[in-house]
C-alpha cells in the first residue's frame, strides 16, 4: 500500500502517552537464595498460567535488612528459572538504587498510596464495614476518582481504575479483567479476574452479585477459581482482607 | 476519506471461532434481504480462504476479487458477480492467491464508500479469529451479527469479538453510537439441550447479555444446501431455512416470535416408525 506508507511517513514514529500499567509486586521481606527459590516454586505452582512470562518488581518496603545491598542478578536468575521476568525494583533506599541500577533493572519510587497502607496495615483489624470505610477515607485523602462502568466488561479487555473505586454495571466475562486501587463493585455476575486494591491498599474490599469468577485478589493476595468454589460460588459475596488471609462472606 | 452519503448499512456477520456458520448466515442473510427488494451486496473478507462463492455457487464465474479492487487492478463493476437466485444482490469475491495484510483501512474504506452509493446493505463475511482480516471485516461497521453455537468456547470466542466491536471499531474510535449488536444462535439441537449436552438459549443469552437475532437450528438441510450451492433460506420447507427468514425479518425490525427452541413431539407414525422429521 504506496499511498498508506507516504502517509505513514510524514508524521512522527513515536509518541510518548502517561499510563497506568499494573504490575504484579514481589515483597521481600528477606532474601535468602535457597528459601527465596523454594518459595517462589511453590507459589507458580499454585498458578502456573498466572505467572508464565509474568513481568514483577520487586518491593523493598518491607526488607529487613533495608540498607544492604542485595545481589538482584541472583534475584533476576531465581525469577527467570520460574519463568518470571523480573523488571525493576521499587525502593528509595540509595543503597538498593544502585546496586539495581548495576544489575540493569528500572528503578520505581514506593507510591503514596502503598505508603499509606504500609502505615496502617499493622493497625487495621480485619474491620466490620463502617470501620473500613474510615480507614479507607485515611488511605487516600483527597483523591477519589471513582470510574463506573455501564456496558458488559469482555473476553480480553482489561479496565483499571487508579486511584479509587470500580463500579461495575454490568457483567463481567470470564477472560476479562478489572483492576482498581479501591474498591471493586460488580452489580451483575463477576466472571473474570478482580483484583483491588492493587496499588498496596489492604482495606479494598470486592463486592459481587454473583461470585464467579477466575481470580479475585486485594492487595496482591489472591485466590483462584478453584479455592472459589463452595458455599459462596454464584451467590453475592465480598471479598476482604483478614489479616493476610483473603477471605470470602456472604451479602 | 469521509464518507459522503450514509444511507447503505454496513453489517459484519463475525463470530471469533471458526466453523461456527459465519459464511452460511452471510449468504442467508444477504440473500433474505434481496429477496424482500433491498439491494444488497455481500463480501468475502477471507482473502486466502475463500469460501463465500461455492455457499452461493459462482465459482466459476470469479474473474477478479476483492483485493484487485483494493489495489486498483479491477474496477467494482468487473469484480461484483451478480447473484443466480436473487435480483439485487451481488458478491465481492475474495482473493484466493493473496494473504490478509493485502486488505488496508484505506482501501476497504474507499470499497466500502464506493459500494454504499448503489447498495442498501453491505454483509461483510469475516473470517474466523481476532487478526487483520476480522478487524478490517468489522472495522466499518454499523452493526454487527455475532454468530455462536451454544458451546462454551464458542461463547468465549464471541464475547472477545463483543469486546473488540465495542472498543476497536470505527464507531468506538470515533465516539460514535456503539455498533449495534445482534446474537445468532447457530446448530441448536433442542434434544441435546434438554440432555444437558448443549448450552440453552438463556444459558446464552446470560453470558452474552446481546439481543437474540435468531436461532438456527440444526439441520441437515444446512449441509445439503451449502454442498449445492444455495443459500438455505431459499429453501423454505426447511426449519433452518425459516429460521433464517425469521431473523432477517428481525434484522430489518419486524418482532417475531422465536421459534425451533423446544424439543419437536414426535407424532404418532415417526414413533412407530422410527422416521425422522
Amino acid at each position: 500500500m504506496p499511498q498508506a506508507t507516504a502517509d505513514l511517513f510524514s508524521s512522527p514514529c513515536l509518541q510518548f502517552k502517561g499510563s497506568m500499567v499494573p504490575l504484579t509486586t514481589l515483597e521481600l521481606l528477606y532474601f535468602e537464595p535457597d528459601k527465596f527459590s523454594e518459595e517462589l516454586r511453590e507459589k507458580v505452582k499454585q498458578a502456573p498460567n498466572l505467572f508464565h512470562n509474568l513481568p514483577i518488581v520487586v518491593g523493598l518496603e518491607k526488607l529487613a535488612e533495608a540498607h544492604s545491598p542485595l545481589d538482584f542478578s541472583l534475584i533476576q536468575t531465581l525469577c527467570e528459572q520460574e519463568g518470571i521476568r523480573l523488571i525493576g525494583v521499587r525502593t528509595d533506599a540509595p543503597e538498593q538504587t544502585s546496586a539495581a541500577q548495576t544489575a540493569g533493572l528500572a528503578v520505581f519510587q514506593p507510591s503514596r498510596g502503598t505508603r499509606n497502607a504500609e502505615a496502617e496495615t499493622p493497625v487495621q483489624e480485619p474491620a466490620p464495614s463502617a470501620a473500613t470505610e474510615t480507614g479507607r477515607d485515611e488511605a487516600q485523602p483527597q483523591r477519589v476518582a471513582n470510574r463506573v462502568i455501564t456496558t458488559p466488561v469482555r473476553s480480553g479487555q482489561q479496565v483499571y481504575a487508579p486511584g479509587g473505586d470500580l463500579i461495575v454495571l454490568a457483567p463481567v466475562s470470564a477472560g476479562a479483567e478489572i483492576l482498581a486501587d479501591g474498591n471493586i463493585h460488580v452489580y451483575a455476575p463477576l466472571r473474570g479476574r478482580a483484583l483491588a486494591g492493587v496499588q498496596g491498599n489492604a482495606s479494598a474490599r470486592i463486592f459481587c452479585q454473583s461470585l464467579e469468577a477466575e481470580l479475585v485478589s486485594v492487595a496482591g493476595q489472591y485466590k483462584i477459581s478453584e479455592d472459589l468454589q463452595g458455599e459462596h460460588w454464584k451467590q453475592a459475596a465480598q471479598i476482604c482482607l483478614d489479616g493476610e488471609k483473603l477471605t470470602i462472606k456472604a451479602m | 476519506m469521509e464518507r459522503v452519503t450514509k444511507l447503505s448499512k454496513i453489517i459484519v456477520i463475525t463470530s471469533g471461532k471458526g466453523g461456527v456458520g459465519k459464511t452460511t448466515t452471510s449468504a442467508s442473510i444477504a440473500s433474505g434481504l434481496s429477496k424482500l427488494g433491498h439491494k444488497t451486496v455481500v463480501i468475502d473478507f477471507d482473502v486466502g480462504l475463500r469460501n463465500l462463492d461455492l455457499i452461493l455457487n459462482c465459482e466459476r464465474r470469479v474473474v477478479y476479487d476483492f483485493v484487485n479492487v483494493i489495489n486498483n487492478e479491477a474496477s467494482l463493476n468487473q469484480a461484483l458477480i451478480k447473484d443466480k437466485y436473487t435480483e439485487n444482490m451481488s458478491i465481492l469475491p475474495a482473493s484466493q492467491t493473496r494473504d490478509k495484510e493485502a486488505l488496508s483501512k484505506e482501501g476497504v474504506e474507499r470499497v466500502l464508500n464506493e459500494l454504499s452509493e448503489t447498495f442498501e446493505y453491505i454483509i461483510c463475511d469475516s473470517p474466523a479469529g481476532i487478526e487483520h482480516g476480522a478487524m478490517m471485516a468489522l472495522y466499518y461497521a454499523d452493526e454487527a451479527v455475532v454468530v455462536t453455537n451454544p458451546e462454551v468456547s464458542s461463547v468465549r470466542d464471541s464475547d472477545r469479538i463483543l469486546g473488540i466491536l465495542h472498543s476497536k471499531s470505527r464507531r468506538a474510535e470515533m465516539g460514535l453510537d456503539p455498533v449495534k449488536e445482534h446474537l445468532l444462535l447457530t446448530r441448536y439441537n433442542p434434544e441435546r439441550v434438554q440432555n444437558g449436552e448443549m448450552l440453552s438459549v438463556q444459558d446464552v443469552e446470560e453470558i452474552l447479555a446481546v439481543p437474540l437475532l435468531g436461532v438456527i437450528p440444526e439441520s441437515k438441510s444446512v449441509l445439503t444446501a451449502s454442498n449445492q450451492g444455495v443459500p438455505v433460506i431459499h429453501d423454505q420447507q426447511s426449519d433452518a431455512g425459516q429460521a433464517y427468514a425469521d431473523a432477517v425479518a428481525r434484522l430489518l425490525g419486524e418482532d417475531r416470535e422465536h421459534r425451533f427452541l423446544d424439543v419437536q413431539k414426535k407424532g404418532f407414525f415417526q414413533r412407530v416408525f422410527g422416521g425422522k422429521a
